[in-house]
């Protein structure tokens, strides 16, 4: 029997019929014509014949877990400031730390070009002060421009959970740390921090799942260096116009970030996390 | 100073800023003496509001004093951080950590201190013993019923062997029941273990059966500090009087004062009472707090007796398990509240409404207040 109320329905038709449309691309020949109806199994044996694929997959979710890992370690200092220090102006705060997330995407990503490039804000200042003698190339085009522009987009969208489980924290169980004899510090460590762990895995997911398959940044930023798993896919869908490679290495994909939803979904009772204080 | 003492309290005063509008009341407390003994189980009583929490907050350190000093142990405390002070506090709402099992919450202040393991495992053990928890230690907080959570706050307190526990209304979040189990064991604790009790409560039948001594508190200030008995008895004031236990406020007039005793125009007759000490003279108003259960009611027989005597009429009797409540209007339109034994009233006790009575006590019943 199927009951399907209005959401199920949305779910069915805008998310689940075409994955279901994409993952059948994977086992066609090719994308137009008779060849998008014939069967074939090229992409999967053109996916295990180069290792570059994967490789780049394993490059590109190492760079996902260094940004959701600096964005966490940035927002967190952000957020606690916010709610133990900023008093009633913290929500005006935190609009402040959202805002520039209202300007496109693209204008932000530029922004650090400038700043990043040969002579950009970055290099011309440390020429300035006399710290290097030529401009650093590393900070345009490279892996670590990639990470940094990333770390910038994904900082205000890791405070942001961390912030509520930081607010919701009750302020005499900090009280009570502090008359059973401990020290801020030991305040921090011991219930701080691991009551707003619910906050630091909601921002971890957050910032690492649409990290991983992230193309506009690493296409703007990036150069040859910084070319990510999602630049891939886009070029097998625009450039290469090889669909059935393309919907292979997207699947390849959604099945890892499934997996290790999961896998933390088993380890680390989200539920039962979200119910404390 | 007292040697003997273990917590003081010296003209200490707190605001707090003015309070937003829909903020709660302003707990400010205004030049507060108190002289708490070593041992002792001593109780802040009064009204939401009065300053009692804000008091143990200045004793727990989470507040510091705009002026007057806290002294623990006999060292001036003002500057001590909560961390530093040689007391634990057991929370209103417990406030245990949901994230650690119950054996590592008690075991928190050990831990901090950096006490042995061993040392720390023996200690947590038998504190939770202490408060019947030992088969608990491995449950979270959330798998705990409210009575449980309670024993295990106490015992995370204890645990660290504070020269002073201060207990915030702790039994408040619990049922009746169970309250008045809890009451029974905090004192039986209390005397097993030693430590002095500062405890905050605006139940003024749980600070009476647990109290050394009470200090009744009203807007900041400390009305009267004595033994459970002395603050029944002897109110000085009509909030105490009303405050603690069932009682008659009467308003009176002064007749005359001679030498220990004071004439008073009262509830439509003359009655003769004890001046207590208090200044009054001729004409002045004054307040008379009686006791219900103090009271006795006679028929009328129009002969006068000894002690005080007041005419009235019934107008209602209430059943209230062992006693029953008999409401009498006075003659001068005043009304008393009598308690006589239920037991009693099937007999020569049972009065209708409607019937003339006599309601009398002995001299030493009613209590002589300022208005």
């Amino acid at each position: 029997m199927f009951l399907l109320s209005p959401p199920a329905l949305t779910l069915l038709v805008f998310f689940f019929v075409p994955l279901v449309i994409m993952a059948s691309y994977t086992v066609r020949e090719g994308t137009f014509g008779v060849a998008s109806r014939t069967f074939s199994l090229d992409s999967f044996r053109t996916l295990t014949e180069n290792p570059g694929f994967l490789r780049l997959l394993k490059d590109s979710m190492v760079l996902s877990l260094q940004t959701s890992f600096f964005a966490i370690l940035l927002a967190y200092p952000v957020a606690y400031f916010l709610v133990f220090h900023a008093g009633k102006r913290r929500m005006s705060l935190l609009t402040l730390l959202i805002v520039p997330a209202w300007t496109s995407y693209l204008l932000r990503i530029l922004a650090w070009k400038l700043i990043l490039g040969s002579n950009g804000v970055l290099n011309y200042t440390l020429l300035n002060l006399g710290w290097i003698d030529e401009g650093v190339p590393i900070f345009l085009y490279s892996r670590t421009a990639v990470l940094i522009t990333l770390v910038y987009v994904w900082v205000p969208f890791a405070a942001l959970p961390i912030f509520s489980s930081l607010e919701r924290i009750q302020r005499h169980l900090l009280e009570a740390a502090s008359d059973l004899g401990a020290k801020p510090w030991e305040s921090f460590l011991r219930v701080t921090l691991p009551l707003s762990f619910p906050g630091i895995l909601a921002a971890f997911f957050f910032v690492s799942i649409p990290t991983v398959g992230e193309w506009v940044t690493p296409t703007l930023v990036g150069g040859v260096d910084g070319i990510m798993y999602g630049n891939l896919i886009q070029d097998q869908f625009s450039r290469a116009l090889n669909w059935p490679m393309g919907a292979l290495l997207s699947m390849v994909l959604l099945v890892i970030v499934l997996v290790a939803v999961m896998v933390f979904n088993r380890f680390v009772n989200i539920t039962e996390v979200g119910a404390y204080g | 100073m007292n040697a003997e003492s273990s917590v003081r309290l010296v003209n200490v005063t707190k605001q707090f800023p003015v309070p937003e509008k829909g903020q709660a009341d302003v707990r400010a407390v205004e030049d507060i003496s108190l002289d708490i003994r070593e041992g002792e189980f001593f109780t802040l009583l009064g009204p939401s509001g009065c300053g009692k929490t804000t008091t143990l907050r200045l004793i727990a350190g989470f507040e510091t004093p705009d002026s007057g000093m806290v002294i623990i142990g006999g060292q001036v405390a003002n500057e001590l951080a909560p961390y530093q002070r040689p007391v634990n506090t057991v929370f209103q709402n417990y406030a245990l950590f949901p994230h650690l099992t119950v054996e590592q919450n008690v075991a928190f202040g050990l831990k901090v201190k950096r006490i042995p393991v061993p040392e720390q495992e023996q200690r947590v053990n038998e504190a939770l013993e202490l408060v019947q928890m030992g088969a608990y230690g491995r449950r979270r907080p959330s798998q705990l019923s409210g009575g449980q959570q309670q024993r295990v706050a106490l015992a995370r307190a204890l645990v660290n062997r504070p020269a002073v526990l201060l207990l915030d209304e702790p039994l408040g979040a619990l049922d009746l029941r169970l309250r008045k189990d809890m009451q029974y064991e905090l004192k039986r604790l209390q005397v097993e273990v030693g430590i002095t009790f500062i405890y905050v409560t605006h139940d003024q039948e749980e600070a009476l059966t647990m109290s050394d001594r009470i200090a009744v508190m009203n807007q900041g200030e400390v009305l009267q500090i004595g033994s459970p008995s002395e603050i029944y008895d002897q109110p000085v004031d009509r909030f105490v009087a009303s405050f603690i236990g069932d009682t008659n406020l009467l308003n009176a007039q002064v007749v005359s004062v001679k030498n220990g005793h004071v004439r008073l125009q009262m509830g439509g007759g003359e009655v003769e009472l004890p001046r207590n000490g208090r200044e009054v003279t001729a004409g002045q108003g004054v307040t008379v707090a009686i006791r219900p259960e103090k009271l006795r009611i006679l028929r009328s027989d129009g002969k006068p007796k000894r002690g005080i005597q007041l005419h009235g009429q019934i107008r209602e009797t209430i059943f209230a398990g062992p006693d029953t409540r008999h409401l009498v209007n006075l003659e001068n339109g005043e009304r008393l509240v009598v308690l006589i034994r239920s037991k009693d009233v099937a007999g020569k006790q049972h009065f209708e409404p409607g019937d003339a009575v006599e309601v009398s006590c002995d001299s030493s019943g009613p209590r002589l207040l300022l208005q």
